[in-house]
């Protein structure tokens, strides 16, 4: 991991009322950096290097799952940061915060089987030309549990066409692991500038042996080292 | 008085206990005082056919914290940290609307647990309906009640680690829904219900209160459902998981701030049952405007804002000068924060509406008033239950029945169902479900808690007695699998109507049994619920009391799992054992008799069997333990070789029948051949096949084929 060499990342992990996964997120990003939970209602992102927007039912989700979290204050900020260049990670419910908020390309359907899942499937690395994924090889098996019942990655066939053109998969499910009836099996995407991810599985629920696999930790340590490599100390982009 | 009769009669309180109450107030009481008596003389208040049994129950051990009586128990584990849990029946409403039925006993017992100051961390369930496969009514029960288990427990974010299903035709029209949640909470953090404090203050908080589950829990749950049920469906409440979230999180930030003097949930019966209840751990009395209770529509009578059973709501106890800091609290977390009365020390529970007093009672007649009756137990003069339809003709061989067994919807396997699942939300899941016989979750401390929920309503019907130490017998053993000493158990009490004999003697019996087992176990009980009642025209259920026990394991690293892992180790029986076919699973398919007696339990050798494999799981000695329960050996062997995806070879001891059962009493434990040698060595894992000598060869895959259709086939 980073251990001294690199100033220390800090992330800022959102709590919308409802979010469910905020602290399992913050423990994770602790393990290669910093974390502080952010509120939703405040606009201030506290300095941080990397937001990441957790799982949970933000809002309830009564209407569309992320489309009352968009509208949260500290969105307003977060769309900022992104558009300036900051990382910004949607996990589960945080993807589909992003993808309603136009950070990210696509829509999130109900799953086929129009239940919620959990299960612990294998992704395949698509690519480590991100900031997510550069501590990952392409081809690489990741074992992280999904849970939602929101998770069906749909875009309209141009834009899919363009999202594979630019290489915006990051992460597939592996043949045999889609759970949700993805579109190409896609299980997390980025946005064109290549600093705003989303993904449906949960990597930080594979960050401990104790409790399952340690696979999720790629991410977070890519986070990190980007971070480390790109931000003088105490800054933000922008 | 014929208008009175009427309106006491249709409110479920007998003539006596009517003319009780008179004599107590020494008048009539109005309307909202009956309504409000009512409810808390119901059975499901006032417990009034089991309380006095109960007390049979034991109680008391070195780690508990708090005991029954409270909104959950709370047992010590260690490093300043308690864990409170309970099990509660939400069966009523569940049979008249799964989804909501399931997903409000979710939430009830979750603020039940939060009541105390602890922070949920696990919810496990245990469900029983009709024959799946005979009934589109139990698939349609099954999968609904599951949805809403899942739809409450996935969005407040506390995960679903455990629970157990069965399908007899004996709950075709009674389905069982029990929840069981437990919390953690630093011990300075726990906080009793009692009100105190003459000139405190009394505020509700969170949901409006609306017309929904007017004596919904508590008049379902106290009388036998027949026809026309429908008419009650207005009785059963609708949850908001989203609006329960908050409301957690800001009590948990009101007691981290020490803002509250005591704190209770609404559950059953609503305002009524709540402020009686801490107005009498109290000893205080209390006024309640409900005037001041903000409402979903207008125009609720005062006897309907308090009986009502709107969810997501909890009633504290706060200084006066608290007040203003408890409302900001919850104006944060976007939590309705209402005072709606005080404190006093009149010992009487008064109720304003507009400054006119419509209810005005003393809190020990609400509470403590109510006639307890005795039961009037005899065994059953003539046969409660027929006999399941046979599905085996008894001409197959045993390798025929192993598969038939593993793909019976009683044994089959449980993943279409967890897999709706949260089990690992909080980050501290240790062993999931399939992983092991019991959930393992991680503490602060470093070391882990266990738990698993067990019930086993056929064998209790068998033997009410046997059946029912059985039940705490094998949910021990579960926790030995991984390695975990017991702290305390918690109970549901799924029984028909106590009025009748028959009933009152299953009841009876099976709380003398659980006692047996508890004091030989020396596990105390530490909360519980009773459901009765559970009968329809056709009968009552089978007896179901359902365990749900809690213990503590020093190293979650090395909890245990069930599946074979290593080609080569050797498979070891740990455990004396004398089963018989009365009552198993095979009895089942075969059509046979509902009728005991169950296998001795020699106690001293369980609590040596149990020892046994707590040790050599604790110790890191053997790779794989589970516990050899329904199925008999054989199917404990196939579900180890499944899991591992490996297969075993077997010499069972001579005489052993390989599908006869006596749960709770014996193991299965594999290990490297050195580590296992003191022990009872009965084969070998390795191979692709489970061969047992001289009784059966199957190929894994077709028990795994088997196992994993037995239930998705219906889902």
């Amino acid at each position: 991991m980073l251990g001294g060499v690199s100033p220390t990342v800090k992330f800022g992990v959102i709590r919308f009322p409802g979010s469910c996964d905020e602290v399992d997120a913050q423990l994770a990003c602790e393990r290669v950096g910093e974390a502080v939970i952010l509120w939703h209602g405040d606009h201030d992102l506290q300095g941080v290097d990397a937001v990441v927007v957790p799982g949970g039912f933000s809002y309830g989700d009564y209407l569309r799952a992320g489309a009352i979290a968009r509208f949260a204050p500290v969105m307003v900020e977060v769309t900022e940061f992104a558009r300036a260049g900051g990382l910004v990670l949607g996990i589960c419910n945080g993807f589909q915060v992003l993808c309603e908020a136009g950070l990210l390309p696509g829509a999130l359907l109900p799953n086929t089987t129009l239940r919620f899942i959990f299960r612990q499937v294998s992704l395949e690395v698509a690519t480590s030309g991100s900031p997510f994924t550069r501590a990952c090889a392409p081809g690489d098996r990741l074992s992280i549990p999904v849970k939602h019942t929101t998770g069906r990655f749909y875009a309209p066939d141009q834009e899919l066409a363009r999202i594979e053109a630019q290489d915006q998969v990051l992460l597939r499910y592996a043949p045999g692991h889609n759970p949700n009836g993805s579109l190409a099996d896609i299980a997390g995407v980025c946005n064109e500038a290549r600093n705003v991810f989303g993904l449906m599985p949960h990597p930080e629920h594979a960050v401990d042996p104790l409790t399952g696999s340690v696979d999720g930790l790629a991410i977070f340590e890519s986070i990190a080292a980007h971070v480390a490599d790109s931000v003088p100390a105490g800054g933000v982009p922008g | 008085m014929a208008t009175s009769t009427q309106r006491h009669r249709a409110l479920g309180l007998t003539d006596a206990e009517y003319g009780l109450i008179v004599d107590l107030l020494g008048r009539d009481p109005g309307d909202t005082e009956l309504a409000m008596l009512s409810l808390m003389w119901s059975e499901h208040c006032a417990y009034k056919h089991s309380k006095k049994l109960l007390r049979r129950l034991p109680t008391e051990g070195p780690a508990v914290l708090m005991g029954p009586g409270e909104n959950a128990g709370v047992v010590d584990v260690g490093g300043g940290l308690g864990v409170a849990f309970k099990v509660e029946s939400h069966n009523h409403p569940s049979a008249v609307e799964p989804f909501q039925g399931a997903a409000t006993g979710v939430g009830g017992i979750l603020r039940d647990v939060f009541a105390v100051g602890a922070r949920p961390i696990a919810v496990l369930d245990s469900l029983r309906f009709g024959e799946i496969s005979e009934s589109e009514r139990s698939r349609y029960l099954l999968e609904h009640a599951v949805g809403g288990i899942g739809h409450y427990g996935n969005s407040i974010g506390v995960p679903t680690v455990g629970g157990e299903i069965y399908f007899e035709s004996s709950y075709e029209q009674n389905c069982l829904v029990n929840a069981m949640c437990l919390g953690l909470a630093p011990h300075e953090r726990l906080i009793r219900a009692a009100a105190a404090g003459p000139g405190n203050v009394l505020v509700l908080l969170g949901a409006l209160t609306g017309r929904d589950g007017i004596g919904g829990a508590s008049v379902l749950a106290s009388a036998e459902l027949g026809e026309g049920d429908e008419a009650k469906r207005p009785s059963v409440q609708i949850g908001d998981p989203f609006a329960e979230k908050k409301l957690l999180e800001c009590c948990l930030e009101l007691l981290d701030s020490e803002l509250l003097v005591s704190l209770q949930d609404l559950g059953a019966a609503g305002l009524t049952s709540s402020s009686a209840e801490m107005a009498s751990k109290g000893g205080v009395g209390l006024d309640i405007d409900c005037s001041a209770v903000p409402l979903r529509e207008a125009g609720l009578e005062p006897f309907e804002i308090m009986v009502s059973e709107s969810q997501e709501r909890m009633l504290c106890v706060v200084a006066p000068e608290r007040v203003e800091e408890v409302i900001a609290v919850c104006e944060r977390w976007e939590t309705r924060a209402t005072p709606i009365g005080a404190v006093n020390d009149s010992g009487r529970l008064r109720v304003l509406s507009d400054g006119d007093v419509v209810a005005d009672l003393p809190v020990g007649v609400l509470v403590d008033d109510c006639p307890l009756y005795d039961l009037a137990p005899a065994p059953p003069q003539t046969r409660l239950y027929a006999p399941p339809p046979a599905a085996l003709t008894g001409e197959e061989s045993p390798g025929e029945i192993l598969v038939a067994l593993l793909g019976s919807a009683n044994l089959a396997s449980r993943r279409p169902v967890f897999e709706q699942y949260d089990p690992v939300v909080q980050s501290r899941t240790v062993r999931r479900p399939d992983d092991a016989d019991a959930a393992v979750l991680a503490l602060p401390t470093g070391e882990a808690l266990a738990v698993a929920i067990d019930g086993n309503g056929r064998r209790v019907a068998c033997d009410p007695r046997r059946g029912a130490a059985e039940v705490v017998y094998e949910c021990a053993a579960n926790l030995a699998c991984v390695g975990a000493t017991p702290l305390g158990l918690t109970n549901c009490l799924n029984f028909g109507n106590p009025e009748k004999p028959h009933v009152a003697w299953q009841l009876v019996e099976a709380v003398d049994g659980i006692t047996e087992a508890c004091r030989a176990l020396d596990v105390p009980v530490v909360g519980g619920n009773v459901s009765l009642y559970n009968e329809a025209p056709s009968g009552p259920i089978f007896p179901t009391p359902v365990i749900g026990m809690v213990g503590r394991l020093a190293d979650p690293a090395r909890a245990g799992r069930l599946a074979f892992t290593q080609e080569g180790d050797a498979i070891a029986l740990v455990g004396e054992f004398a089963p018989s076919a009365v009552g198993s699973e095979l009895a089942k398919l075969r059509g046979e008799e509902i009728a005991g007696p169950l296998p001795l339990i020699d106690e001293r050798a369980v609590q040596e069997a149990h020892e046994t494999v707590r040790q050599l799981v604790g110790s890191g000695s053997v790779r794989s333990a589970h516990d050899i329960a329904e199925g008999g050996i054989a199917v404990a062997l196939a579900e180890c070789c499944v899991a591992g995806g490996l297969g075993a070879t077997v010499a069972l001891p001579e005489g052993l029948d390989p599908f006869a059962e006596a749960p709770g009493r014996a193991f299965i434990v594999s290990g490297s051949p050195e580590a296992l040698a003191g022990l009872q060595v009965i084969g070998r894992v390795g191979g692709d096949e489970l061969e047992v000598a001289g009784q059966l060869e199957v190929a894994v895959s077709e028990l795994h084929e088997a196992r994993e259709r037995g239930l998705a086939k219906f889902l």
